[in-house]
């Protein structure tokens, strides 16, 4: 989970367009937010689509495995896409 | 029990109830699904310590009854939040005055199987018997979902029931599958852990003190193993250092293998589900589209949603502020009949008939007036949480108030306190955020409620208006609207960094389908809010009213009657150029002298009253705000409600009770009012900086019995005095402040 850390090319969940979609590769278990994502499912090697920025730019609204939820830029910022 | 109570019970029932809690995410039905089982055989409470509502009900289990918990909807057993350790404590029976359940109902969303299956595969661990009630099957239907329910309940080991809980359909059902789990003792089957987790387990439970663990279930043990900061290593007071480094030393296999342990159940569990669910859960070929998804189009969308949310908004406060006004004025007529049906009975006594018509009438009237504003509320409130509107609201607001320690949710109960803070801080319950929640309950009553717009009209229409024109009067009301909202904002930077202890939760907001309300539950929503407020802050606010009552009739000497009218009639008499017996016989015919020497009475009395002697010994404090002894009085006779200062004006200006906010009397005997003493002897009270230092003071001050009876309700005393302390303390700040800024200029 480290190693795309150091990959600065690496795209995060927060960088994505509304309507766009993308494939978790890792989602950092230290951040409170994060640990109750997994707990609804959120899973390295999960599809996740941004569904919608808020009128003011945060948060954002996901999609995965049926589900929409809200979370916050900051957050996002932290789930690394394939 | 007392030996009495159990003979009767044992009498009446050879067993008693058996225990059963419900369980479930948050928006899967639970709630509507406990309330078919119960109906109103409800009782509603808090968790010793904690603000977390307890609900319990009876409910029929064949031919005999059982006692059913609400426990709070979560989405996981890490007891992180309040409502998460409730949950756990009380599945471990470490919850005083809650006996552990002996069977759950755990409660599903059909359409989410695999995610809603996750909490309850954690509680398996536990070992209760269990029945698996798949909700919301109609929708699951509608989606073209096919559970093969026979194979589930297979697989699991426990019944599962589809159920529908708008229409009550599969209820029977549930309920004998409770009674079959109760009997057959049907439990989940569990996880089958993967080496590494067990290891570590087993690791913790051998390095575990034995003080400790012997307090411990084995589901306790994986919540300290898989959780950051389990809130269960202080609920058995165990040394926080020697824990974090006996419960990382225990994750090391899990480490090992390649796993974070805060990943680690979540990677399990699902895991272990999808094999579960492995041919349970068929999906159709070609997704049929959810209406949700075109509904969120507009209404979180960037521009549409934002008009939606302001149109539905506006639809909601003026519902409550001015939709309840016509129920408000009933209340208030019914209140007034009452007064003078019931007064005549105790006309032999005046003490008594003050006490019933002045206090214990008025106080329940006090009230009971806020009731249909709580219900209008609630009945929005029920409305947009039960068609799943209100998530989308906090996700439009959230940004709003993130900033300042808050979130999205705190926007209703802010907006419902422009109207009034009592079902203001009722509304809070809809924050699962224990912090957002009290710094909401705490800032709540700064808005501007509608109480306070008489002190506002009255002042600015007296004063004002006429010194500066109509255009600044309207400037001044509107900013007197935002006085407190902007105190409130820069209050909230400071409550939630260095007051409000409390870890905040994670923002993981979940935007639920939409789903038509259900009327029941909607009315049901209303009338759980009325009854509770009636029962537990109705009292309060009486007592508060008859303490007022006695503060301002007592003491009640004997002559001062007479003393009045005497000096009364002396006065009448020189000014109409008549004798003193004429003027005394005038009193007796002439109506409109015999109300004038009753409001001159009342003034009297409320001049030598405890509360007038309170105002004249504590006027030195409001002395720098410029506030005389009448206004001192004003002030406090309007703690336990602001909206009586008009009245009370009127008393202690001697023109009755009956002025309202655009009384010209009262305006015109403000406007004469002098100072006798002092600094400022000879000239007006009420210059400018005075009036704009009383409408800073009732903007800023907490005058209101109601609001700390619900702050005190929907949190604690501590924090009810809190908020008293600190809103008066910033009142009386800014009145001087203004005062003292505006002589400068004058």
């Amino acid at each position: 989970m480290n190693d795309a850390k150091a990959d600065n090319r690496m795209t995060v969940l927060s960088e994505l367009a509304v309507g766009e979609t993308g494939r978790i590769k890792s989602i950092p278990a230290e951040s409170a937010a994060n640990q109750r994502l997994m707990n609804l499912g959120l899973l390295p090697g999960m599809m996740v689509k941004i569904v919608q920025v808020a009128p003011l730019g945060d948060p954002i609204a996901i999609e995965f495995t049926g589900q929409r939820i809200s979370i916050r830029r900051s957050e996002a910022a932290l789930i690394v896409i394939d | 029990m007392s030996l009495i109570e159990g003979m009767a019970s044992a009498v009446e029932t050879p067993r008693r109830l058996a225990r059963v809690a419900m369980l479930g995410n948050p928006n899967t039905g639970k709630t509507s699904l406990f309330n078919s089982l119960t109906g109103l055989r409800q009782r509603v409470g808090n968790y010793p310590g904690i603000t977390v509502e307890k609900k319990t009900g009876v409910m029929q289990l064949g031919k005999g009854e059982a006692e059913l918990i609400d426990l709070p909807g979560t989405y996981s057993l890490a007891a992180a939040s309040p409502d998460e350790r409730v949950v756990v404590d009380v599945l471990t029976g470490h919850v005083s005055g809650t006996e552990r359940p002996e069977a759950l109902v755990c409660v599903v969303d059909a359409t989410n199987l695999q995610r809603n299956l996750f909490l309850v595969s954690q509680v398996a661990e536990l070992g209760i018997p269990m029945v698996l009630a798949l909700n919301l099957w109609d929708s699951a239907c509608k989606q073209g979902l096919n559970i093969n329910v026979e194979l589930l309940s297979e697989r699991l080991g426990v019944p599962v029931v589809p159920t529908i809980g708008r229409t009550g359909e599969g209820l029977p059902q549930l309920r004998a599958a409770i009674v079959e789990a109760l009997e057959k003792s049907a439990r989940m089957r569990r996880i089958e852990w993967p080496e590494s987790a067990a290891q570590a387990e087993a690791k913790l439970r051998s390095a575990i003190p034995e003080s400790v663990r012997s307090q411990l279930k084995e589901l306790e043990l994986q919540r300290l193993l898989f959780d950051a900061d389990s809130a269960i290593i202080e609920r058995v007071g165990w040394n926080h250092e020697e824990a974090r480094e006996v419960i990382e030393a225990a994750r090391k296999p899990l480490w090992d293998a390649g796993v974070n342990p805060l990943a680690a159940e979540a990677l399990f569990q699902y895991a272990h589900l999808k094999e579960v669910l492995d041919g349970v859960v068929l999906s159709p070929e070609e997704a049929l589209p959810r209406g949700s998804e075109s509904i969120d189009g507009i209404l979180i969308h960037r521009f549409w949603g934002l008009l939606v949310f302001v149109g539905m908004m506006f639809v909601v406060f003026q519902a409550v502020y001015a939709g309840a006004g016509p129920l408000m004025d009933l209340v208030d007529a019914a209140k007034g009949w009452t007064q003078d049906l019931v007064g005549p009975w105790f006309d032999s006594m005046p003490m008594l008939q003050s006490l019933v018509t002045d206090g214990v009438i008025e106080g329940v009237g006090a009230f009971v007036i806020f009731l249909p504003q709580i219900l209008i509320l609630f009945l929005f409130i029920a409305l947009l949480e039960d068609t799943g509107y209100m998530a989308r609201a906090a996700f439009l607001m959230d940004k709003l108030f993130h900033w300042c320690g808050l979130n999205g949710k705190s926007f209703v109960p802010f907006l419902s306190s422009y109207a009034c803070a009592v079902p203001g801080i009722m509304a809070t319950r809809t924050i699962e955020d224990p912090k957002a929640r009290l710094t909401t309950i705490l800032l709540a009553p700064l808005m501007s409620c509608s109480a306070r717009l008489p002190v506002y009209v009255l002042l600015i229409g007296a004063f004002v208006e006429p010194q500066l024109g109509p255009f600044w009067a309207g400037v001044t009301l509107f900013a007197m609207h935002f006085v407190g909202l902007f105190v409130a904002v820069i209050l909230a930077f400071v409550f939630t960094r260095f007051l409000i202890k409390t870890k905040p939760q994670p923002f993981v907001l979940e935007l639920p389908a939409y789903h038509a309300p259900r009327m029941e539950n909607v009315l049901f929503r209303m009338y759980e809010a009325g009854k509770e407020f009636v029962q537990r802050a109705g009292t309060v606010i009486l007592a508060i009213t008859i303490i007022i009552w006695a503060l301002l009739y007592f003491p009640r000497p004997a002559d001062l009657e007479a003393q009045e009218t005497r000096a009364f009639a002396a006065e009448h008499a020189q000014t109409a150029g008549v004798s003193e017996e004429e003027a005394l016989a005038a009193l007796e015919s002439d109506e409109e002298l015999a109300a004038a020497l009753q409001a001159r009475i009342d003034g009297a009395y409320v001049d030598q009253s405890l509360l007038g002697r309170m105002g004249k010994g504590l006027q030195p404090i409001f002395a720098p705000a410029g506030f005389d002894w009448k206004i001192t009085v004003g002030v406090l006779a309007s703690f336990p409600a602001r909206e009586v200062i008009v009245s009370t004006l009127g008393i202690i200006y001697s023109l009755g009770g009956d002025v309202d906010e655009e009384s010209g009397s009262l305006r015109d005997a403000m406007r004469k009012e002098t100072w006798d003493d002092g600094a400022r002897a000879g000239s007006t009270v009420f210059n400018l900086p005075v009036v704009f230092a009383i409408m800073v003071f009732f903007a800023l001050c907490s005058q209101c019995g109601s609001t700390l009876a619900v702050t005190a309700k929907e949190s604690n005393w501590k924090w009810a005095a809190f908020t008293f302390v600190y809103m008066t303390g910033l009142a009386w700040i800014g009145a001087v402040l203004v005062y003292q800024v505006g002589m400068q200029f004058l």
